[in-house]
């Protein structure tokens, strides 16, 4: 249940009929549509849609099997670069990667091929009579992978291919990271990242502790010292403050937190709702946020932005998509004081309207106030800081509050890596995740194995 | 508007749209229709002595596209499985309520003189206008000593022609098989044998594709399939090649030549007649769409022909047989360079890997800073193959673009490359 709301409302009908409202966004590609889409792809040379794809899925080469009848094929094509395809399908910004890439996507062109859909449909049809891909030969070497989101799941998948034993630690109940906790809930679907996981555990020789977390009940040192090698893939889990009075009031919350109890709820209609919300920021996740709440039922959601449209880091996609759900957007505001009633819960926020001043952000001196029963914060997430607080991972170094990683995705602590989200750089998507992972397993195989030879 | 009427060696239509022999002339009620519909003429789907044919349960296949769309078409039917006296009866009836009408009986018969003798003054007598001589059918009825099995020996065609011209009046059109290695020697037998007209192609030997499962092909009767006739789409540039053939063939140059061959739109008839057909038959389009197409047809030929300035279709058939001629004959000095428009261009990359993988590596690949590709022709190496024209799935994205040579016409015989030149270059 979640604590700070527990004095709203609950939502209004059945969770089955609130259930609705969270069916698939983009409903798959029947049989039909999907060679009719697959037949329009150009089976370009040197595919823009693949060079931009940041897990390089050669999108030509699957989309001509998806064509010619050879699911399976599409689907090991996709799998052997992005073994989270099927998520990706679904979660990627597909907008502004491989089909803005498309080259018909252009005004002579029509429109782009639809590559994630494209990708679902391989992936949801494929049938494997065992998993895709075999083991190495075992190297006697085992890795520790801290966290199960789409980098450690990854990361630890491509080091079982490659022969390795892995040990995964999951803070969480259940494996998937975002996939499972964070998504919103009509794009992943049908528990589809708890079908993928235990799909990409059928390789072999990856053992999931969960409820093990770094810092608390988990070390560094000693993963250190019992492992061939820790990959990090900590993932952000600290929603940042806006570092106003009032940020603990009943009706203010992180909106990570509250999608993750949605995404875990068996039954919608126990959710608080109010009747009124702000959802203050300009990323996918303020949109996933100000959707679902309008979905579940909330009257009057506006997401609130101190910047322009321009500057939302939100697709033009996902602004869409909030403008079809009635979510009001009010850009050019800054957060500036939660109003609160006599009982001290949230009833409202006051801003302060903002504007460029010589390419600064600046207050225009004039306020607006939004009542709200709720207040959705999702101004940014950022690396929770317990987890490397000890001795040892002092010497991990850091960019910002991020860990600094080098092409081989090694941190500066030689046999410690990381990749994901808590990297940097990074642009924060499932799929570079993936990549991440993918590639920080090769890396941590070939600096095992190149010890090994020398020794 | 152009004056879309024929008269097609003696033969007389409003237009030059024929439903081809085949199944969509089978009866009185689908000629009908036909004609409803504003075909210009019929050739009869083939009668021949009785009993009638009995055909097999399934007959057609289909080679696909990318869409699904139909490329070629395959059937293992034979001819009319119908009494020669109810089509007799439906063809006089026919003729009756459409006298201004091509009305063309087809026609299969064994080798036998006696056989023609007798079915000729019954064709004769229903007021068909001609005789069209299924010389081509490559499935079944060669099993038979008929069909293709007669095309493929000039002796035949010339033969049962003869017969034909001897125990008729009306003009003989000799349909060609194009399962042949030449087919300007069936065509030359024809005109000896006194045919008025030849028309082509028949359907070619085919297998269309198979059920891998079943390891049989289609269309499957039973556990087995028989090759059938494939027309459609597909064939048409081979049937093109064989009217041109006859087309500008001394012997036969004046030979009246009914165009068949994946016929679906006005350009492919107009190709046909630039090519030297005076008249054009349908069937496979007709069978996929409907003969509604023939509107299309007869709308789109008229407008290109308005826009030309030809007043009828004589005053074009044949214009582009003096163009078609024999390689040696190509001017060696002529020279095409590819030339891309960058404007259009959709950075597919397809006209690159075409030229790099299998032809002569003359485009390159340029990336800039920031990882954009941008395709460009290096001239010196350029050929003038047209295959990235052909590649390039932007329409005049890139051209063919003719060379200032400065060298005047010449071709092979003249070459002095040609070790076997008649004259000094």
């Amino acid at each position: 249940m979640i604590e700070s709301l527990k004095h709203l409302p609950q939502a209004a009908g059945s969770s089955a009929s609130l259930a609705e409202q969270f069916t698939d966004l983009a409903p798959p590609l029947t049989a039909r549509q999907a060679a009719i889409e697959s037949a329009r792809c150009l089976y370009c040379y040197d595919a823009p849609c693949t060079r931009i794809c940041p897990s390089a899925i050669d999108v030509a080469s699957f989309i001509r099997n998806i064509h010619d009848q050879n699911i399976n094929g599409a689907a090991y094509g996709i799998l052997k670069q992005n073994i989270l395809g099927g998520s990706c399908a679904r979660v990627c910004p597909t907008e502004i990667l491989c089909e803005d890439a498309c080259v018909r996507n252009h005004d002579a062109e029509g429109q782009p091929v639809k590559i994630g859909l494209l990708q679902r449909h391989a992936l949801d049809h494929a049938s494997f009579s065992t998993h895709p891909f075999t083991r190495a030969p075992s190297t006697g070497k085992k890795i520790a992978v801290v966290g199960a989101g789409p980098a450690g799941l990854s990361c630890a998948h491509r080091l079982s291919m490659l022969g390795n034993d892995v040990v995964i630690f999951e803070a969480r109940e259940k494996s998937g990271g975002l996939n499972e906790y964070g998504i919103a809930k009509y794009k992943l679907t049908d528990d589809f990242a708890q079908k993928e996981v235990e799909f990409l555990l059928s390789i072999g020789g990856i053992e999931v502790q969960h409820g093990r977390t770094l810092g608390a009940n988990l070390h560094l040192q000693d993963l250190h010292t019992q492992y061939d090698a820790v990959f990090l893939a900590l993932g952000l889990n600290a929603s940042r403050q806006l570092g106003l009075t009032g940020e603990d009031a009943p009706g203010l919350m992180a909106a990570v937190d509250y999608i993750a109890t949605l995404r875990q709820s068996d039954d919608l209609a126990k959710l608080p709702v109010p009747r009124r919300a702000i959802v203050i920021g300009a990323g996918n996740t303020a949109i996933d946020m100000a959707v679902q709440i309008k979905r579940l039922g909330a009257e009057d959601v506006t997401l609130v932005y101190r910047r322009g449209f321009e500057s939302m880091s939100a697709t033009h996609h996902e602004q869409d998509i909030a403008k079809d759900n009635q979510v009001r957007m009010r850009t050019w505001a800054a957060p500036l004081e939660v109003l609160l009633d006599d009982a001290g819960r949230v009833r409202g926020m006051r801003f302060e309207e903002t504007r460029l001043a010589d390419g600064r952000l600046a207050g225009t001196g004039a306020f607006i106030e939004i009542a709200a029963d709720a207040v959705f914060k999702a101004i940014g997430q950022s690396m929770d800081p317990a987890g490397l607080a000890g001795p040892m991972a002092q010497a991990i170094a850091r960019e910002g509050d991020k860990i600094r990683v080098d092409d081989h995705f090694r941190t500066a602590l030689p046999g410690v890596y990381a990749g994901g989200d808590c990297v940097a750089p990074g642009q924060d998507l499932t799929v570079q995740a993936v990549q991440h992972g993918k590639l920080a397993a090769h890396a941590i195989h070939n600096d095992i194995q190149t010890k090994v030879g020398a020794a | 508007m152009a004056d879309l009427s024929i008269d097609f060696c003696g033969i007389k239509s409003p237009n030059p749209f024929w439903l081809a022999s085949a199944p969509p002339t089978d009866k009185a009620y689908n000629v009908v229709r036909a004609f409803e519909a504003g075909w210009g003429g019929v050739v009869w789907k083939t009668l021949g002595e009785d009993p009638a044919a009995v055909n097999v349960s399934s007959r057609y296949s289909a080679h696909y596209g990318k869409n699904r769309e139909v490329l070629g078409f395959n059937n293992i039917e034979l001819i009319t499985d119908r009494s020669l006296e109810i089509n007799l009866r439906e063809i006089t009836q026919v003729k009756k309520d459409w006298p201004d009408r091509a009305m063309i009986v087809s026609l299969m018969l064994p080798c036998e003189e006696a056989l023609w003798a007798e079915i000729l003054p019954k064709v004769e007598a229903t007021g068909a206008d001609g005789i069209e001589l299924n010389f081509g059918c490559p499935h079944g009825m060669p099993e038979r000593g008929m069909g293709a099995a007669v095309g493929q020996v000039p002796e035949y065609v010339e033969l049962v022609t003869r017969w034909c011209k001897t125990h008729s009046k009306l003009p003989v059109i000799v349909k060609l098989t194009p399962n042949i290695t030449d087919v300007r020697k069936p065509a030359r037998a024809a005109l000896a044998g006194g045919a008025d007209a030849v028309s082509l192609i028949n359907t070619i030997n085919s297998i269309t594709h198979l059920d891998l499962d079943r390891m049989v092909a289609f269309p499957v009767v039973g556990n087995a399939s028989t090759h059938g006739g494939y027309c459609g789409s597909a064939v048409k540039p081979i049937a093109l090649n064989m009217v041109a053939e006859i087309a500008r063939d001394p012997a036969t140059r004046d030979l009246p030549i009914s165009g068949i061959g994946g016929i679906g739109n006005w350009r492919d008839a107009a190709e046909f007649i630039a090519l030297g057909a005076g008249s054009v038959q349908v069937c496979t389009a007709a069978m996929l769409h409907g003969f509604r197409i023939v509107e299309e047809m007869k709308d789109g030929l008229s407008r290109w022909m308005d826009e030309k300035g030809y007043k009828s279709i004589a005053e074009f058939s044949g214009k582009a047989v003096p163009n078609t001629t024999d390689w040696k004959y190509l001017d060696m000095n002529y020279q095409v360079i590819a030339q891309i428009d960058q404007e259009k261009c959709i950075k597919c990359g397809k006209c690159y890997v075409a030229c790099e993988d299998t032809s002569h590596q003359s485009i390159a690949q340029l990336i800039d800073a920031a990882g954009v590709r941008t395709y460009e022709v290096i001239e010196h190496e350029c050929v003038g193959c047209n295959l990235c024209e052909i590649t390039c799935p932007v329409e005049a994205c890139i051209t063919m673009v003719p060379q200032q040579t400065g060298k005047p016409y010449m071709n092979w015989t003249q070459d002095p490359r040609n070790p076997r030149a008649e004259v000094a270059g």
